[in-house]
């Protein structure tokens, strides 16, 4: 396919939420004047001074920003390469970046008058930071996790019901984060005037790939402000790992037009290309799931395959609609880790630097470990370390345990 | 051009009556009695038939619906042969509506131009696509109308006036009117809501109008028709055909009359219905 490159990597998406071929508006008429609304009233917020002004409150005071760009020594000196920074979106409150993104929502469905909120969560952490919010505003929270996620991440489960959430374990399809999402539509589709669905990545239909990687884009604007404060020039290569694909989107799009800085986002190989794994741009192909089009793991019928990664907040057969369109562009490169490549690096930082990652940054980790020693001592590569490894302790613990 | 949709209607419509549409999911709980299904339908009295196309994240439907389509799947139903079913359905039936009822997905895999192809080709009279919204009309429904296939749209609770135009556009055959916001085989719908809903979707179009989401009964059905061109079926036949099925959830000998009892007592109730006048 011949793609035609663009003035600037910035400017999408069009007027009807299409990345190229990707994005769009594929939902259920019931939904649709819902997510039109949501289109105007964030419009009008983005327009509206004291909304910013409002939520840089929020994000100083409540979740703590700015997170530290932190430079991690002994895992340079250890892979004997690039300089490694780390995005300490680990630090913020909640633990995770996805606290950035439901603050933005939350804020929204406050201006649109919601008193309910819906959430999809995977390994939680969006889930956590939903219920976080819903208590810090006195709204009503729901959450929906498929059933084997609950099972293996259970700290999660416990302090969204501490926060007065109420979590609904989803035991239809393959009772993972897809199914999830399928059932917080369903809740959306019959709860209509009263919900606000705040969607925890940078997918489902437009406007939502749009506005959660806004609300995200802190994180990069943040990075480029403080590297030119401590390097005094620009990264020369970011790397985050990539489920949906928000923390990716928030670190890379500010510097997508900065033509010198290379990109990678690392999805999930599971056990292996070749077998189950949750890399939907490694393993498959364009495809119409959760109102947008973009990659999908299928199969030749069409039908959406299970997806498998050790990290829950990874386990989607799909990828936010932008991220397709940054891969076909060739503007990002998309690589894959396995779950033992994450276990050695979730090890290997708690190790060296004494930070716990998440599973889901250890396959950012995993790839830092294979591109950094390929880079000059010069070479400046920044991380985003979306999450802290917490909720992640028990069943890396039984893992390791089992292998002992 | 003109549809078996179009003519069915035309005929309900010379005889004072609304029409019963039936829908079951395709390849339920297997290809061969899914078959024998769909051709018991008309004989019992279903005036249109909705074939769902099986997919494995329907997000409009219901637990009922949901586990039709997985057991479909289960046993390796495919777009491909729920075309092959309407084309042995078509053998012997070349009157009855049939139209063909899912999401996208499968269908932009199989290819938009082969699938209107082999879909026209088969005898299938209409879709409902149910994640195609008019913003998206580019994708299928253009095409569609171009093939000759209606394209029926779902109109909503939330489809307010301002916004009706839009979803009428490009719809042709029927309006299929979702009478509850909810997913399918949830609440109950209010007739009288229905009723008012039908006089304002009226007010854009001169298609008939079917009402389906929530018409479990013949009594339901029946007051339904009184307020609409139609009443849709669906939840409570599938429920009807999954307790037929034995512990490992295979056909028995009842399933086919399961189905074919339900469809011709809900019949009867559409049947009885006294329509408003015009």
């Amino acid at each position: 396919m011949n793609i035609a490159k663009p003035n600037s990597y910035r400017s999408g998406p069009d007027e009807r939420g299409h990345f190229g071929i990707f994005g769009g508006r594929f939902v259920a008429e019931t939904l649709m004047p819902l997510i039109l609304d949501l289109e105007k009233a964030y419009t009008a917020a983005k327009a509206d001074p004291a909304f910013q002004a409002e939520m840089n409150g929020y994000l100083k005071n409540y979740v703590g920003r700015p997170s530290p760009l932190y430079f991690a020594e002994r895992l340079t000196e250890h892979l004997r390469g690039a300089k490694i920074y780390l995005k300490r979106e680990e630090l913020n409150h909640t633990g995770s970046h996805k606290v950035n993104n439901v603050l933005g929502q939350i804020m929204l469905a406050r201006r649109m008058g919601k008193k309910r909120i819906i959430a999809e969560t995977g390994a939680g952490q969006h889930g956590v930071a939903t219920a976080t919010l819903c208590a810090r505003f006195g709204l009503e929270c729901v959450v929906y996790m498929g059933a084997v996620d609950v099972e293996r991440q259970q700290p999660n489960v416990i302090r969204m019901e501490m926060l007065g959430a109420k979590v609904m374990p989803v035991q239809s399809g393959t009772r993972t984060l897809k199914d999830a999402m399928n059932e917080a539509l369903r809740d959306w589709v019959t709860n209509v005037h009263n919900t606000f669905y705040c969607i925890g990545t940078v997918a489902g239909p437009h406007p939502y790939p749009t506005l959660v990687r806004d609300f995200q884009s802190v994180i990069g604007d943040e990075t480029k402000a403080q590297m030119q404060e401590i390097e005094g020039r620009l990264p020369d290569s970011l790397v985050a790992c990539i489920g949906g694909g928000s923390n990716a989107m928030g670190l890379f799009h500010p510097f997508l037009d900065d033509s010198s800085v290379e990109i990678f986002g690392v999805e999930a190989a599971g056990h292996g290309l070749t077998q189950l794994h949750a890399a939907s741009i490694a393993g498959g192909r364009p495809g119409v799931l959760h109102g947008n089009r973009t990659y999908l793991l299928m199969d030749a019928d069409g039908q959406i395959q299970d997806a498998h990664s050790i990290s829950a907040g990874l386990d989607y057969p799909g990828i936010g609609p932008e991220h397709s369109w940054l891969h076909e562009v060739g503007r990002v490169n998309y690589l894959s880790a396995t779950d033992d490549e994450a276990l050695a690096a979730f090890q290997l930082l708690s190790k060296l630097e004494g930070i716990i990652p998440a599973l889901e940054p250890a396959h950012a980790i995993a790839k830092v470990m294979e591109l950094a020693p390929k880079r000059p001592r010069d070479h400046l590569m920044v991380v985003n370390l979306s999450g802290r490894g917490d909720k992640d302790v028990p069943q890396v613990g039984d893992i390791l345990r089992g292998k002992k | 051009m003109t549809t078996r949709i179009d003519t069915r209607f035309a005929e309900l419509k010379s005889q004072g009556r609304a029409a019963f549409v039936t829908y079951v999911m395709a390849g339920d709980p297997d290809p061969a009695t899914s078959l024998e299904i769909v051709k018991a339908l008309p004989k019992s009295g279903a005036d249109v038939i909705e074939l769902g196309i099986p997919f494995t994240d329907p997000m409009a439907d219901g637990p009922s619906i949901q586990a039709a389509g997985l057991r479909a799947l289960k046993i390796g139903m495919t777009l491909k042969r729920t075309l092959e079913l309407v084309r042995d359905f078509r053998k012997d039936d070349n009157v009855t509506p049939l139209v063909l009822m899912g999401y996208y997905n499968p269908i932009y895999i199989y290819g938009v131009d082969k699938f209107l192809a082999d879909a026209k080709t088969a005898g299938v009279d209409g879709l409902i696509i149910v994640d195609l919204p008019p913003e998206e009309d580019d994708e299928l429904c253009i095409p569609a109308l171009k093939a000759g296939l209606n394209f029926i749209r779902l109109a909503t609770p939330t489809t307010d006036d301002k916004r009706l135009p839009a979803v009428l556009a490009n719809t042709s055959g029927f309006v299929y009117y979702v009478s509850i916001a909810g997913i399918t085989g949830a609440a109950a719908a209010d007739a009288n809501a229905v009723g008012e809903a039908v006089a304002r979707i009226k007010r854009h179009t001169r298609l008939p109008i079917c009402v389906g989401f929530g018409i479990r009964t013949p009594e339901a059905a029946r007051a339904i028709a009184e307020k609409a061109d139609g009443s849709v079926v669906g939840t409570a036949l599938v429920d009807a055909l999954k307790n037929s099925l034995d512990a490992e959830g295979r056909a028995t000998a009842k399933t086919v009359n399961a189905v074919a009892e339900l469809t011709a007592a809900l019949a009867q109730g559409v049947k009885g219905a006294q329509q408003a006048a015009e």
